[in-house]
């Protein structure tokens, strides 16, 4: 048995209170306990992080490249949908 | 540079009017400094540099934790015991962030670690030199850590995302290394006994070309770089990297107090650069080839130490089968 036998999970980690979990890279580990504690030793060595999340990268869902257009085009021709899109008085552009 | 001699597969490099499609599209990306990502078409060829250039920087990292091992034991004091475990322990942690990189492009870490094993694959030449007196966890810091942070800083804007990614982290991290390993030879050469001092120079004279070796092949000999440059792998070449090298580590060399062992080596005031002397590179192809001084051992120890691990790596993955089974007959 070998490493390539191990899954593999990608690794999440918050680095400051009130920040999201953002995505670092990736560890092999038998399971997921030992997924925490590999991503501790490799992505923590620094103070980095406050809480990690380890996830079986088998089990992410993500959109295809071909996918990008279908999916973000659309939002781009609706500027109204920005703040600065609305044009007011000098007095009141704070708003 | 960790990685040497990449070979693309690639004679010549492809005018933009013989390529598909899809080709053009990829390159129109690389051309716009767009980052490509796992999931992007790629050209196979490119796939392959990557997997080859990534793969042997990562075998860098790990072989490299040997030379430095070499005086983990034998450390002068407690601090710097740390200081060389913390550095050494950095350096395993690269070579993961490494794989986990080229894993991205398709390729298994188990397929990776048996090219090396086999000596299929490469790692930098630079390791393959001896560490011999303490003064050369100095100079291996300062040295061999600032070509690799010259050479990384660039790869940064590597075009391939996880590539650059793990570039950054990578950055970050080696700065500590070449800090580190200057203020070893600066302690020896300010508080030092005349044999101290005469440690450090014999370090610097025994690792400085070796040193500018890692940079790989002169450019006029190094026929997979035109390739390397027009997909943005590589984004300078290895003799700009090299004078890059140079021009700032001879002044560090001066506040030392020590000398190159360069008779060549001396300010070219019209161009602006160090004119420095030729690099050995019957040395340097000879090391490539397995015949320095250390490859056998160090391929060695790393079979060794992966052989002696199996029953540990056999064992977790055991426990943790068992543990899955009882969790299941739980819930049934």
């Amino acid at each position: 048995m070998s490493t390539a036998d191990w899954p593999l999970f990608e690794v999440f980690i918050r680095s400051r209170h009130g920040l999201s979990h953002k995505h670092v890279g990736s560890v092999h580990a038998v399971d997921a306990t030992n997924a925490l504690e590999n991503a501790r030793e490799l992505y923590t060595r620094r103070n980095e992080g406050t809480s990690i999340w380890v996830v079986p990268s088998n089990t992410i869902t993500a959109s295809a490249p071909e996918q990008k257009d279908a999916l973000f085009t659309s939002p781009v021709d609706k500027i109204y949908r920005h703040p600065s899109f609305y044009e007011l008085p000098a007095a009141v552009d704070k708003m | 540079m960790y990685a040497q001699m990449v070979e693309t597969g690639v004679k010549t490099v492809k005018d933009r009017s013989e390529m598909g499609a899809e080709e053009q599209a990829f390159m129109a990306r690389i051309d716009e400094e767009s980052k490509i990502e796992p999931q992007d078409w790629m050209p196979d060829a490119y796939r392959k540099t990557l997997v080859r250039q990534i793969s042997q920087h990562a075998h860098s990292e790990i072989i490299g934790m040997q030379p430095e091992g070499n005086w983990l034991t034998r450390a002068p004091t407690i601090k710097r015991k740390l200081q060389l475990a913390a550095k050494i322990q950095d350096e395993c942690g690269h070579g993961q962030y490494l794989y986990s990189a080229a894993e991205t492009l398709g390729v298994g870490r188990d397929e990776l670690l048996d090219q090396l094993h086999t000596g299929k694959a490469k790692y930098s030449s630079i390791f393959n030199y001896p560490t011999l007196n303490w003064a050369d966890m100095g100079a291996v810091g300062w040295l061999v850590d600032g070509a690799a942070i010259v050479n990384q800083v660039i790869l940064q804007r590597t075009s391939y995302g996880p590539y650059s990614r793990a570039m950054v982290r990578i950055c970050k991290e080696e700065s500590f290394h070449q800090r580190q390993g200057y203020e070893i030879l600066l302690t020896m050469m300010e508080k030092g006994t005349q044999a101290q001092k005469d440690m450090v120079q014999d370090a610097i004279n025994r690792l400085w070309w070796p040193s500018l070796m890692m940079f790989g092949p002169n450019d006029d000999s190094s026929p997979n770089t035109a390739q390397s440059l027009e997909w943005k792998i590589k984004r300078k070449t290895n003799d700009e990297l090299r004078q890059m090298f140079i021009d700032q580590t001879i002044p560090q060399l001066e506040v030392l107090g020590c000398t190159a062992p360069d008779p060549d080596l001396k300010w070219n005031e019209a161009t602006g650069h160090y004119d420095f002397g030729e690099i050995n590179w019957e040395e340097f192809f000879n090391v490539i080839k397995g015949n320095g001084p250390c490859n056998k051992q160090r391929l060695a120890k790393k079979v060794n130490a992966h052989e002696q691990g199996a029953w540990v790596r056999e064992a977790a993955m055991a426990h943790a089968t068992k543990q899955q089974a009882k969790a299941a007959a739980k819930v049934a």
